[in-house]
């Protein structure tokens, strides 16, 4: 029923829609399409927000602050924080993949709302040019990304209202992409479909998709009321008026907790497609990700106030978020042993896409583990707000989320252009990028264990040298981007032609041609039930040869 | 065997690589001994699972001419049921004994819960000094050998009052030895108090105003810094703790101080 109205209605509208390239500049109701939108949209921006990463590294090469005036620091900060988490990570593990994935995985034609999905991505370029453009008329936001008050009340008012209006416009995209997943995933299904028999990425999505359905309305609220503070004077967050800044931060990070897992969910999900493909084998323990994912998604929202150790926090208070923040490392740390258990006994193939997805386990391994340590009250009560914190979160997000998105375009760019990507230049690219990223962060773990706190321009200078040996991994990875673009750019024009199937894999974005038409398939939905039957698939057909389940016989 | 040795490796990795500053108040140590211990499990836990992709990739990888799919391993329960277990043991442990910690710093004492203790003296002499806490506090109603110091902070600097000889201060001078109670408050925007060497931070916050108590055990200078965004000059709102020898404190109290009986 809901699968023939969207033919209709796709197949009126689709005839004005334009055709070719020019369709990825239009108001396209394709998901595909969309979701290209976001991915290339978010790559541009990724693309600034690392050249402002760069000159925070440049300026941090020496002690003094000499590269840029100190107010412009703290602009550039604060735009690298917004447009690395709202106009990169977020779009593109949700909007990017999961429009380009979901309908496939539940064997639909399209989202449950493709005009909303185009509203949600069509949010995002204006938003993100308001942000940028900001800097150069008015000045940016200087008071970081989180924006507390009363710095954010008392720093110059244009820039910090028009940092609100694109945070509370990409926000609203985020929630419509939310709304869109969760009706897609829960009522899109093709008949026959059950929900245990969906791609992991599906579950990923829809626990994402509750977060960001549950939380983002609380940051709207908040980010509203902190403009009033700005433009009305009124005294919600403002002490001199009687407000209360430490409400502000528990509203902000009920939010922003449950944003780290708007953009790492997406990215396990994504891990768990990518993994079983290359080695060959079902994704190990699918009930139980299932479950860690559900209570990853609870656990997330009740330990917010982990950000706020150091505020005017009660004891009671930091004694149940220390230990809520700890669980999760048990659900967390199951699906890195799934992973493991999936690498183990496959047949790997050591390409791009599972070189980057390993090196997201190491990278997560590491800022998991210190983000169990950070958890500890005492142990943050020292290096909360220092060099620490940002080697950990960049640990989370970047050797996390980032990694995983590299991992992605190498295993999906055969689905999106029908060609393959240059293997050596992409294991350039990891190589340069893994090297880059530990060069970069991990030095910044002792930093902030011996006394550099974050967000300075200037800083003691007995912290020269490790800042200097940061800065260059941030070099390196800047480089790293280089074959990156190369690769993808010609490529797209002259790399090899990839076949419907190129990694014979059973996820049913493979089970039609590459790339797909509009509605997807040119007939019915494929049923797949087993979406990683690696294996099983051989085991029914090769059913004589009774070694292949015998891991005995198969390490020979 | 193998795990053994990791498990050795990890511990001696954690108990001998020192990343931590000079320690110099009474509940460093007993941080650098939580550290320590984190140090050492984080160090197995990252050193094993990386050890196991590694080897994964490289003995699962696969060879020229392997046709075949891996093996058919959709789970195993008992397996899984373990590595739920032992995470949670080792999440349990860590929460318990950082509790421990917290609990010998000081932090869960009553001094920080707000108003409704305010008249409750602290009953710290087993305890190593290091409160740390929030909410207001009468200064007067504290232990009679601590010295109270009321701090400032203002962009982009930090005062620092002695109530008793009425000094005004751009620097923190305190005895070693004694325990040191300071109410802080900010003039504008949220700062905070930090010193690495003493493992303690504060956020000093307008309108809402914060404690933290330590004891300072090695004399000598050391920064303290302002550890949130404040404003363009964040970076420069730096300032010194001195730790002196009681007798030195007294002769600097005495040379600074504005109370003429002290004085005399």
């Amino acid at each position: 029923m809901t699968t023939a109205s969207q033919q209709t209605h796709q197949s009126s509208s689709g005839s004005l829609q334009p055709k070719g390239w020019l369709k990825y500049f239009s108001f396209s109701l394709d998901h595909k399409v969309i979701g290209l939108q976001y991915l290339v949209c978010g790559f541009i921006f990724y693309l600034i927000g690392g050249s402002l990463a760069s000159a925070i590294r440049i300026e941090l090469s020496s002690p003094m602050s000499d590269f840029m005036a100190r107010d412009t620091y703290n602009q550039v900060l604060t735009l690298h924080g917004t447009i690395m988490i709202f106009l990169w990570i977020v779009p593109v593990v949700n909007g990017a993949f999961g429009n380009y994935l979901i309908p496939f995985y539940v064997g639909a034609r399209d989202m449950a709302f493709p005009r909303l999905n185009a509203v949600a991505f069509w949010l995002i370029p204006p938003a993100g040019l308001m942000l940028i453009t900001s800097y150069f008329i008015t000045g940016a936001a200087e008071s970081g990304w989180t924006a507390y008050p009363p710095l954010s009340i008392t720093t110059p008012a244009a820039g910090q209202i028009i940092w609100i209006l694109s945070v509370l416009l990409l926000g609203g995209s985020s929630i419509f992409g939310g709304i869109n997943f969760i009706a897609t995933i829960l009522k899109l299904r093709r008949p026959g479909l059950k929900l245990m028999q969906l791609p992991m990425y599906c579950w990923a999505m829809l626990g994402t998709s509750i977060l960001v359905v549950l939380s983002t309305p609380v940051l709207a609220g908040t980010l509203i009321l902190l403009s009033f503070d700005i433009v009305a004077h009124t005294g919600f967050f403002n002490p001199t008026l009687g407000g209360n800044v430490i409400v502000y931060q528990h509203l902000f990070w009920f939010y922003s907790h449950p944003a780290v897992y708007i953009m790492v969910l997406p990215a396990f999900g994504l891990v768990s497609e990518i993994l079983p493909v290359h080695c060959r084998k079902p994704l190990f323990g699918y009930s139980t990700m299932v479950y860690s994912i559900m209570a990853i998604v609870f656990l997330g929202l009740i330990v917010w106030a982990h950000h706020m150790f150091t505020s005017g926090t009660p004891p009671w208070m930091r004694l149940f978020f220390t230990i809520a923040t700890s669980f999760i490392a048990v659900p967390t740390g199951i699906k890195f042993f799934n992973w493991v258990a999936t690498l183990w006994g496959g047949r790997i193939s050591l390409n791009s896409a599972v070189l980057f997805s390993c090196g997201f386990i190491a990278n997560f391994v590491l800022g998991g583990i210190t983000g169990v340590a950070l958890a500890q009250v005492p142990f943050d009560i020292h290096v909360h707000d220092t060099y620490f914190v940002v080697a950990h979160f960049h640990y989370i997000v970047y050797g996390g989320s980032v990694f995983v998105i590299f991992s992605s375009i190498y295993h999906w760019y055969p689905k999106f252009t029908g060609r393959m990507l240059n293997e050596d230049l992409g294991r350039l690219h990891f190589l340069l990028t893994f090297l880059g990223f530990n060069l970069c962060f991990a030095p910044q773990h002792w930093l902030g264990l011996n006394g550099m706190p974050r967000r300075v321009a200037e800083y003691d200078p007995q912290f020269t040298f490790i800042n200097q040996l940061s800065s260059i991994g941030a070099l390196i990875m800047a480089l790293s981007t280089l074959p990156f673009l190369w690769n993808v750019i010609q490529s797209a024009f002259k790399g090899a032609i990839a076949g419907d199937n190129p990694w014979e894999a059973l996820t049913p974005e493979w089970l039609t041609t590459s790339p797909p038409p509009v509605e997807n398939w040119t007939g019915m939905a494929p049923l797949v039930k087993e979406p990683y039957g690696y294996g099983i698939k051989e085991e029914s057909i090769q059913i004589q040869s009774p070694d292949i389940s015998d891991p005995e016989n198969n390490k020979q | 065997m193998l795990g053994l040795a990791l498990v050795v490796g990890g511990l001696w990795i954690g108990q001998n690589v020192n990343l931590l500053p000079d320690s110099a108040s009474a509940n460093a140590p007993v941080y650098d001994e939580l550290f320590r211990v984190l140090f050492s499990i984080g160090t197995i836990l990252f050193l094993g699972i990386v050890g196991l992709v590694i080897y994964s990739l490289i003995r699962f990888r696969r060879r020229p001419g392997q046709s075949k799919d891996g093996l058919a391993l959709e789970g195993n329960l008992p397996l899984e049921i373990f590595w739920t277990a032992v995470p949670a043991v080792v999440v349990l442990f860590v929460g318990l004994y950082s509790y421990d910690i917290y609990d010998r710093m000081g932090g869960m004492q009553p001094l920080a819960q707000s108003a409704v203790h305010n008249h409750q003296a602290i009953e710290a002499k087993e305890r190593v000094w290091g409160g740390i806490g929030s909410g207001p506090i009468e200064l007067s109603k504290q232990a009679k050998s601590s010295l109270s110091v009321e701090v400032t902070a203002l962009q982009f600097a930090f005062l620092f009052h002695y109530p008793e000889g009425d000094i005004i201060s751009g620097e923190l001078h305190v005895p070693s030895g004694q325990p040191v109670s300071m109410r802080m408050e900010s003039k504008d925007v949220i700062h905070a108090f930090w010193v690495p060497e003493f493992r303690l931070k504060q956020d000093v916050i307008p309108g809402q105003p914060t404690i933290l108590n330590f004891t300072a055990t090695k004399p000598g200078r050391y920064p303290i810094v302002c550890a949130e965004l404040c404003g363009p000059y964040h970076g420069s709102m730096r300032s010194t703790v001195v730790v002196e020898a009681p007798d030195e404190y007294k002769r600097w109290f005495k040379e600074n101080s504005k109370d003429p009986i002290l004085e005399a």
